[in-house]
């Protein structure tokens, strides 16, 4: 034996030592959890960063241009561009900037190259207005009119602008108020007088209908139709008042245009904003994105009817999930005699969670919304047919769908926790005389519930992430009445509904604006983040609670 | 009583020379008191039980005194716990068991299909080895047996809480915490809750598994000090590991080597004047 052997041999033995330690997988795992440590944060960095920013009033720039009229607008993107004409690779670099005024230029976005480009200058009198069409105006603003008549010019108009359009707001507001509560209120009587009419018509075997009857609801909706008419006239006068005052508004390559007050959402000087009125603006368009209704194919205003919608139906969702899974993993583990029936059935609930989405969609489609909302518009609703009443989607559907989606997380969370409860404690219970089921609920029951709470979590959270399947059984890209309001029977669990999951896509690829609406995206995933992190925090709590409650301390 | 004569006990080398009845764990003075004899509580005749196809107790007969206290000792896996557990048909939780013979309780057969297990378990109370109370309040513990019987006065309930837990020792520990988990008591506190529990439906026999196993000689001193005034009132058949316990506790004693009764008279003749030499040999320290 020489000594280059018996080296590498002790450097061979010393190697295998150090896998039998394991120090090789200890760094791989480490490794591995790092990554995974590291995609997450860069994935709420990327949303946070690029959803943060969304309502901050940027400066807005004039840029003037070679050869062409000057630019206004905020600065979102700079480029480096590589060209390469006849085989030479020209280096140049050019700017983009949202420019706004959609309905002047037929855009919104602008790339300026390099030797385009002159000076750049913030104007501190350059006014931005957000409209509840065609997106933001970048201009001046050069008076405020009457009916036609200049009542103020220039920096009075900015003066007299707020005022006045919180006036004509305030007019429009409630002329669409009356449109949609009370005239929608009286549409719903007049539909349900008429279907009063034909219920009565399907019930009678030559389809006539008792003369009474007719005469109540001929009248009824006489009356209602006269009631109509007043509603409307008045939305309409209201509607016009609010017209009467505009703003003449010129760009910055001096097109004029008029621009009615009411339908300005509001108003801001970019450039010459202080922080403290910059962070004001930036809290209240945040206020207006979480409680306010959409505008503008959903790529502007709020997405109040969405986080409604989310968190109903995620709700309702919980409310079915729990008890199903709870009975069935009950049955399965205290009830069910174990043997290879019942480990089919589990293997087959295990791998139900790995089913996709899409296809628990399909069946919420064939079963519950053709099959069950069908089968129910014919025994109950026969007089609105052939308009679906639960025959189409619904938050029901679409909530009772992801329940089946979510059901084997809760069954075997369920199933672990009732094994975990100690034997003894139930032998305790059957040894002073307490029967099976009567152990199951004063002693099993309780001592399982943090355990099933658990499985709710996860049942949540998976499910208020879940688009897939809504979109064939009950979200809608926009659904302005919400499944729960004031008109009886106040729950509509036959609405369709609106779902920030569903949202995002339709306003990141859906939309026709799909570069302006690129920053809403990022929010709205934001939004969803942060719902579905309040849901689970919520439901931790209660399982804490119930958690300390049985362990120690005071009842 | 005469101790069942099992047909073949597996001998262990013994010899009963004087050296080893003086190497005997237990002296005279920690007997407890002599108590005069009296009629049968449980009667078992010819009891065989089978664990799917092994035989854990061979042809078992034997009488356990009324108000007396009968332990029943011997090596690990010798079918004592198994025989206990029969009194109040806990075995009929396990798959696959099987059982020949009778237990009589009173005039009803224990193994009769027409028993009602409820009311029977009702009559023979348990204590565990591990001590399992539920996560409830003290309060609720002790109720339970008695809410599941359907009891709904709280006046009732106040009245049985606070008269087990003064018959279990543990009134004055716990009557300012009496809505607080049960969780939240000392090893010892909650065995004595799991005895409060068992005496507040009022059965005829406690049954006790080991109970002392799991606790510090203080606690221990106070359960078997506890066990001593139950007496008075209940029959107790107590399992245990703990030769000087059950010398000191017991009235009777039965020594059970491999499913088979090997001897089975007073706790004293038992101790002290063995009569089977597995008994010695077991006693003395030899095996088990």
């Amino acid at each position: 034996m020489n000594a280059p052997t018996q080296q590498s041999s002790s450097a061979v033995a010393r190697l295998g030592q150090y896998f039998k330690r394991g120090d090789s997988l200890l760094w791989l795992s480490g490794g591995a959890l790092a990554l995974a440590v590291l995609l997450i944060t860069g994935l709420l960095v990327l949303v946070f960063t690029s959803g943060f920013t969304f309502f901050w009033p940027f400066r807005v720039a004039t840029a003037e241009r070679v050869d062409a009229p000057p630019v206004m607008g905020v600065v979102t993107n700079r480029q480096e561009q590589r060209l390469g004409a006849d085989g030479q690779v020209v280096k140049t670099a050019q700017t983009q900037f949202k420019t706004g005024n959609r309905d002047v230029y037929g855009f919104d976005f602008l790339w300026v190259k390099k030797e385009e480009l002159g000076g750049i200058s913030y104007d501190p009198e350059t006014v931005v207005l957000e409209r509840e069409e065609y997106g933001d105006f970048h201009g001046f603003l050069a008076a405020i009119e009457h009916k036609g008549q200049v009542v103020a010019r220039d920096a009075a108009a900015w003066e007299a602008f707020d005022g006045h359009r919180r006036e004509m707001r305030r007019l429009a507001v409630r002329a669409k108020e009356i449109q949609r509560e009370d005239i929608g209120e009286v549409n719903l009587q007049i539909q349900r007088a008429k279907l009063r009419l034909r219920g009565a018509q399907l019930k009678s075997a030559d389809g006539s209908v008792p003369p009474e009857l007719q005469a109540e609801v001929d009248a009824k909706l006489a009356s209602l139709e006269k009631e109509y008419d007043v509603l409307r006239l008045e939305a309409e006068a209201l509607m016009a008042r609010s017209r009467e005052y505009a703003a003449l508004m010129r760009t910055v390559d001096s097109q004029e245009r008029r621009i009615p007050l009411a339908s300005v959402v509001r108003a801001w000087k970019p450039n010459s904003m202080g922080l403290g009125a910059k962070l004001a603006h930036y809290a209240s368009r945040a206020a207006e994105f979480v409680h306010g209704e959409p505008r503008e194919s959903n790529t502007e205003g709020g997405v109040f009817p969405a986080i409604f919608g989310t968190v109903m139906m995620t709700i309702i969702m919980s409310i079915v999930v729990t008890p199903l899974g709870v009975i069935a993993a009950f049955y399965l583990r205290e009830y069910a005699r174990q043997g290879p029936v019942v480990r089919i059935v589990r293997i087959a609930i295990n791998n139900l969670a790995g089913v996709p989405s899409i296809v628990f969609g399909v069946f919420g489609l064939g079963f519950f919304v053709y099959f069950i909302g069908g089968g129910i518009d014919r025994m109950f609703f026969p007089e609105s047919l052939p308009n679906p009443t639960f025959g189409t989607g619904g938050i029901l559907w679409a909530s009772l769908t992801l329940a089946l989606l979510t059901v084997p997380v809760v069954i075997v969370a369920t199933e672990e926790s009732i094994a975990a409860v100690p034997r003894g404690v139930r032998e305790g219970s059957l040894a002073l005389g307490a029967s099976k089921f009567q152990t199951i609920c004063n002693v099993v029951l309780p001592a399982s519930v943090p355990g099933i709470l658990t499985g709710v979590i996860l049942a949540m959270a998976r499910g208020a992430g879940e688009v897939a399947p809504l979109m064939i059984t009950g979200v809608v890209k926009l659904a302005p009445e919400l499944p729960l309001d004031g008109h009886f029977p106040f729950f509509h669990l036959d609405r369709k509904f609106m779902h920030l999951g569903f949202h995002i896509y339709d306003v990141g690829f859906q939309s026709p604006n799909i570069e302006a609406a690129k920053p809403m995206v990022f929010t709205t995933t934001l939004l969803l983040i942060a719902i579905v992190v309040l849901l689970n925090l919520f439901a931790i709590r209660i399982r804490d609670r119930i958690r300390r409650k049985y362990q120690t301390g005071a009842f | 009583m005469n101790p069942a004569s099992p047909p073949s006990v597996p001998t262990e080398p013994s010899s009963q020379t004087p050296e080893h009845s003086r190497s005997l764990p237990v002296s005279a003075s920690s007997f407890a008191a002599v108590v005069p004899p009296s009629p049968a509580k449980i009667v078992v005749e010819n009891l065989s039980l089978f664990y799917s196809e092994k035989q854990a107790l061979h042809d078992v007969s034997m009488d356990i005194s009324e108000k007396r206290v009968t332990a029943l000792i011997g090596p690990s896996g010798c079918g004592k716990s198994t025989l206990l557990r029969c009194f109040n048909r806990m075995n009929d939780l396990v798959e696959g068991v099987r059982t020949d013979g009778r237990i009589l309780l009173g005039d009803a057969n224990v193994f009769d299909p027409a028993m009602d297990v409820i009311e029977l378990r009702r009559r023979v109370g348990m204590v565990f080895q591990k001590s399992n109370p539920f996560p409830k309040s003290i309060y609720e513990n002790v109720a339970y047996g008695l809410r599941i019987a359907g009891e709904k006065s709280k006046a009732r309930l106040d009245e049985v809480v606070e008269h087990s837990l003064r018959g279990a020792a543990l009134w004055e520990e716990v009557k300012d915490r009496l809505n607080d988990s049960a969780l939240g008591l000392s090893g010892g506190q909650q065995q004595r809750l799991c005895i409060a529990r068992a005496i507040a439906v009022e059965p005829d026999v406690i049954l006790m598994d080991e109970p002392c196993s799991a606790l510090d000689p203080i606690a221990t001193a106070k359960v078997e000090e506890l066990i001593h005034d139950l007496k008075a009132k209940y029959t107790i058949v107590i399992v245990t590991h703990n030769m000087q316990q059950a010398a000191r506790v017991s009235d009777r004693t039965a020594f059970f080597y491999l499913g088979r009764l090997v001897e089975y008279t007073d706790t004293r003749t038992i101790f002290m004047n063995p009569s089977k030499p597995q008994t010695e040999a077991y006693i003395s320290g030899r095996f088990g």
